[in-house]
């Protein structure tokens, strides 16, 4: 059997593999030694489930990541990979991607690792649009730490850094991604193994920086944090999945609607109170990220009511290693590089010779 | 009038003015024809970290020094023959370095009561008496500039523009300069604006007629052609010397290359230079901070490019973490220090050599490093070469030592033949390099090279040897994460071994010791080899007795260094800095080696090390 050609943008230049792999080909072998338990485990199934899929060849595939539980899971697939330091694998991965257009490079991280120490980076990354897939686990908590609260805890969390709460406010990483000049934001959950490797595939598709937030339990240090969307009872009402196209509807018996109000105020209703064309049809597309903006902020930090999912942006706009490398590819069409062009140079326009 | 010349054998002027007064270029523009004249030379710019500062004031000043000879030169020289100077605050910051009754261009039309007061002189002091030791040339030069550019369409204040132009006009006749070279430079620059450019034409001619007509100048000087190697010259300051050792290397090993930075001064200079020469297979990527740029630089080494980042004191600190990183992951990055003057912000545009324990040690945990350091402008293409050839062939990050006086003084450099220059090829792995436990082959990414003990280089998009590589501690050979006790213990001592394996590439510590019987021994490193040098030929022309020896490599040092140090009574270690070299020689050797420290910013002069030298001869003989 023969591997279907995606012919995703942004692994364009990416060999391709003969023989279809599979998951198990995406094991290495090392013992994984995250807690039992813990959501990470959930993300790694599925990402191995899911790369097979993209059909290029393993040794192409690059994942770099920084410090953190998260940051672990280079070393439990086997492809090639940099467990690097704390909050530096985007800038570490940029120029990793820059020079080597026929790799697919995916940072690893999490919500300590990418928001705070290494928020500089990944703000920077966005708006270059430099081609790496980030996968941000966010569990809103150190874990690697025991227990800290993270840039992503809710204001008023109580940890063993913080005993009578945290004065923090919280980033939304979907929010601050789109400010920062994203292409493409999404957020999935890691009990949701569906949703997550549709939305891995979009992200693995785009050209460009893809930033995936992938809401994961830490059942140590904040166990059920995500529990209102993972929860039968619960998520219907306060789960909303984002589909390209779509009216956007939730709800058990889909009676929730989101619609855009006249002062261009997003907000929840009730579908029987207005009619199916006054709903907000989701445009991932859009040029403008103002609505992306503004669903990222229907979702309550506390209580995560009207939480989004899916993906928010998925725009084009030519990577920055497409950019460089047509810069270098231009200044390379004017001829040579070799020992004549290097005398040239040396020499300059200013030279004189000394004769005996 | 009838004119005379005077042949001199070498000569130091000085270009000082306001920061506004393109002094830089001036001088500059000195150089450049006097290199074309076959003098050789060396070159000190000196000006203020503020872009502009206020105007007049002392803080203000930006000089341009230039010493050229018909010998060989090795510094920008001591005291000036001749100061120009564009305003009250550059003659009063500059005259004390002028030698006794050597001459001063004064630029009368600033002298004004208000602009005398700014600077705290009390009277004009071409009108009192406090100039009398020297030879003052009081002249009007910008008015004289305005006069000349009366034709032209400009504003006065364009005019007054010119003034520097006048000025350089006057110093070409004054030294006997060949003029072609500026009028082309002036012609490319302003090829756009043909009002400013003949303007500035026009100053040019004015200011070299002034020196012919005026009587003022009584005599006219020439500088014969230095007796150098035979060869195609050019002159080049230290900064572009790295940028092109740089180039080079990329060409000489057939890698790409990949520039990661943050503009900082007075490293900014080699980012910009390398940002023209894409064509090499040069990326170069302004980073959002200084850690970005050296993370992207390692990442782009695992690629299989050569990983560059470049900066000063302050972005080596930021950078450091990653700096470690590079030698748990071992692999190849070329980080350039352009030292100046610290701690913290310190002194920006000053030079200073005091990052050398920073990188040495400035990392945590057990890190060494091979560190090299040029010693002259031109040497910087060599250095630069030499750091990357360790770091490709070692697998390891190396910092190269240069300062803010290398980075923008100039010298004569002889350009080398492109294609007899070091090849710095690198063999990729390719294919597995083990066994595992059921005989099917594996590839261990931490077996090392036999010799070099260098891990090998396996890039990604290798087929079969896939692994992973990180910061955690590893066990040798396999890579895995390893915690044990005695595999920690060695990989320390193994990393500590590989760096002390480069000083079997690298040539001994050669002496310039003439005579063969000296007793006092100079050791220096860096930028100070210019004045070392200098010093000890003033030295042995009075008749003492002493050796010179300049270390390139810093870590690890030449194997011969100890037994060198140890055959000499008196070491002296001269350092712009309170003793960092001398420190690391009497720990790791056991010497009573002296240092001789000062940071003032500026280089030592010849005179100064002279003196130092000379009381050693004296303690010596007691």
């Amino acid at each position: 059997m023969s591997t279907v050609d995606l012919n995703f943008p942004s692994l364009i230049d990416v060999p391709k593999t003969d023989e279809p792999l599979k998951a198990k080909d995406f094991k290495s072998d090392q013992e994984v030694r995250w807690c039992p338990g813990c959501g990470d485990y959930a993300i790694l199934a599925a990402v191995q489930g899911f790369l097979p899929s993209l059909g290029v060849r393993r040794e192409n595939i690059v994942f770099v990541s920084g410090i953190g539980c998260s940051s672990r899971f280079p070393y439990y697939m086997n492809t090639y990979g940099m467990h690097s330091i704390h909050g530096r694998a985007p800038a570490i991965a940029t120029g990793l991607s820059v020079t080597r257009p026929d790799l697919s490079v995916w940072v690893v991280t999490g919500d300590g690792d990418a928001l705070s120490i290494g928020g500089n980076h990944l703000i920077h990354a966005l708006r270059r649009n430099v081609n790496l897939k980030i996968l941000l686990f966010n569990n809103r908590i150190y874990g690697l730490t025991k227990g800290q609260y993270s840039p992503t805890s809710e204001l008023g969390k109580v940890t063993k850094s913080t005993p009578v709460g945290s004065l923090d406010y919280p980033f939304d990483p979907v929010s601050l991604a789109l400010g920062a000049e994203a292409t493409f934001v999404a957020r999935t959950i890691d009990s949701d193994r569906k949703h997550l490797t549709e939305v891995l595939k979009a992200a693995a598709a785009h050209e460009g920086s893809a930033l995936v937030e992938i809401y994961q339990n830490c059942n140590i240090f904040n166990d059920g944090a995500f529990e209102q969307l993972k929860d039968r009872q619960t998520a219907a009402d306060n789960l909303i999945r984002l589909e390209h196209t779509q009216p956007i509807r939730f709800g058990s018996e889909s009676q929730f609607g989101v619609i855009r109000r006249q002062d261009g105020i997003i907000s929840v209703v009730d579908c029987a109170d207005v009619n199916e064309s006054d709903l907000l049809v989701h445009d991932a597309h859009a040029v403008d990220p103002g609505v992306a903006f503004a669903l990222s902020r229907l979702a309550d930090q506390v209580s995560l009511a009207h939480t989004p999912i899916g993906v928010f942006r998925d725009v084009h706009r030519p990577s920055y290693d497409r950019l460089a490398r047509e810069q270098l590819a231009q200044a390379q069409s004017h001829g040579g590089s070799g020992d004549d062009e290097l005398q040239s140079l040396l020499e300059g326009k200013d030279s004189w010779v000394v004769t005996d | 009038m009838a004119k005379t010349t005077e042949v001199r054998d070498d000569v130091i002027v000085r270009f000082a003015g306001d920061s506004g007064d393109g002094m830089q270029l001036t001088g500059d523009r000195f150089t450049t024809a006097t290199a074309s004249l076959g003098n050789d030379l060396s070159t000190l710019p000196d000006f203020p970290a503020e872009i502009r500062a206020p105007a007049g004031t002392l803080p203000g000043v930006s000089a341009f020094q230039i010493h050229f000879a018909d010998h060989h030169v090795r510094t920008p020289g001591d005291s000036p023959d001749i100061l120009v100077a564009m305003n009250p605050a550059a003659l009063k910051s500059n005259l004390g370095d002028v030698k006794p009754g050597g001459q001063v261009i004064i630029n009368t039309d600033e002298f004004t009561k208000r602009a005398l007061a700014k600077v705290g002189y009390d009277s004009n002091p071409i009108e009192d008496d406090s100039l009398e030791s020297y030879q003052v040339h009081a002249v009007p030069l910008t008015s004289l500039t305005v006069e000349a550019l009366s034709d032209f369409d400009l504003s006065k204040k364009d005019a007054e523009r010119a003034k520097n132009m006048f000025a350089l006009g006057l110093l070409s006749w004054l030294y006997s300069r060949p003029t072609d070279q500026t009028r082309a430079f002036l012609e490319e620059k302003f090829a756009r604006r043909p009002e400013i450019l003949h303007a500035n034409l026009a100053a040019f001619e004015a200011g070299w007629s002034f020196g012919e007509t005026t009587e003022d100048f009584a005599v006219q000087y020439e500088v014969k052609p230095a007796k150098v190697p035979v060869g195609r010259y050019r002159n080049i300051t230290g900064n572009l010397a790295l940028a092109y050792g740089l180039v080079a290397a990329t060409v000489r090993s057939g890698l790409p290359m990949f520039l990661g930075t943050y503009p900082i001064t007075p490293a900014s200079d080699i980012l910009h230079e390398l940002s023209k020469h894409k064509r090499f297979g040069i990326t170069t990527f302004q980073a959002e901070d200084e850690i970005a740029g050296v993370g992207a630089a390692l990442g782009a080494s695992y690629g299989g490019a050569i990983g560059v980042t470049s900066t000063s004191g302050p972005g080596i600190a930021l950078k450091s973490e990653t700096i470690g990183l590079a030698v748990a992951l071992e692999l190849p990055l070329v980080v350039l220090d352009v030292q100046r003057g610290g701690p913290s912000t310190g002194l920006p545009t000053k030079t200073e050599q005091a990052d050398l324990l920073q990188a040495m040690y400035g990392r945590n945990g057990e890190a060494p490093l091979p560190i090299v350091a040029p010693q002259s402008p031109g040497d910087c293409f060599d250095a630069a070469m030499e750091a990357v050839r360790i770091a490709t062939a070692f697998r390891t990050p190396v910092i190269l030592l240069s300062d803010g006086y290398l980075a923008n003084g100039a010298e004569p450099w002889r350009v080398p033949d492109a294609s007899a220059l070091p090849d710095l090829g690198v063999d990729f792995a390719t294919e597995p390099n083990a066994l595992d436990k059921d005989g099917d082959p594996v590839f261990h990414p931490f077996k090392r090279d036999e010799a070099t003990l260098a891990r090998p280089w396996a890039v990604p998009g290798t087929p079969g040897l896939e692994h992973r590589i990180g910061g955690l501690e590893k066990a040798d050979g396999t890579g895995a994460i390893s915690y044990d006790p005695a595999n920690h213990d060695h990989m320390v001592r193994m990393r500590a071994a590989k760096v002390d394996r480069v000083a079997d590439t690298i040539g001994d510590l050669e002496v310039d010791d003439p005579s063969g019987e000296a007793d006092v021994l100079v050791v220096g490193w860096g930028s100070t080899f210019g004045p070392i040098a200098s010093a000890c030929v003033l030295v042995r022309q009075s008749g003492g007795k002493v050796a010179h020896a300049h270390l390139r490599h810093l870590n690890p040092f030449p194997k011969n260094t100890g037994e060198v140090l140890k055959r000499y009574r008196h070491v002296i270690v001269p350092e712009m800095n309170m003793g960092q070299l001398s420190l690391l020689l009497r720990s790791k050797y056991l010497v009573d080696a002296q240092g001789y420290n000062q940071v003032r910013g500026l280089p030592f002069t010849s005179r100064e090390l002279e003196g130092v030298i000379n009381s050693a001869l004296v303690e010596v003989n007691a």
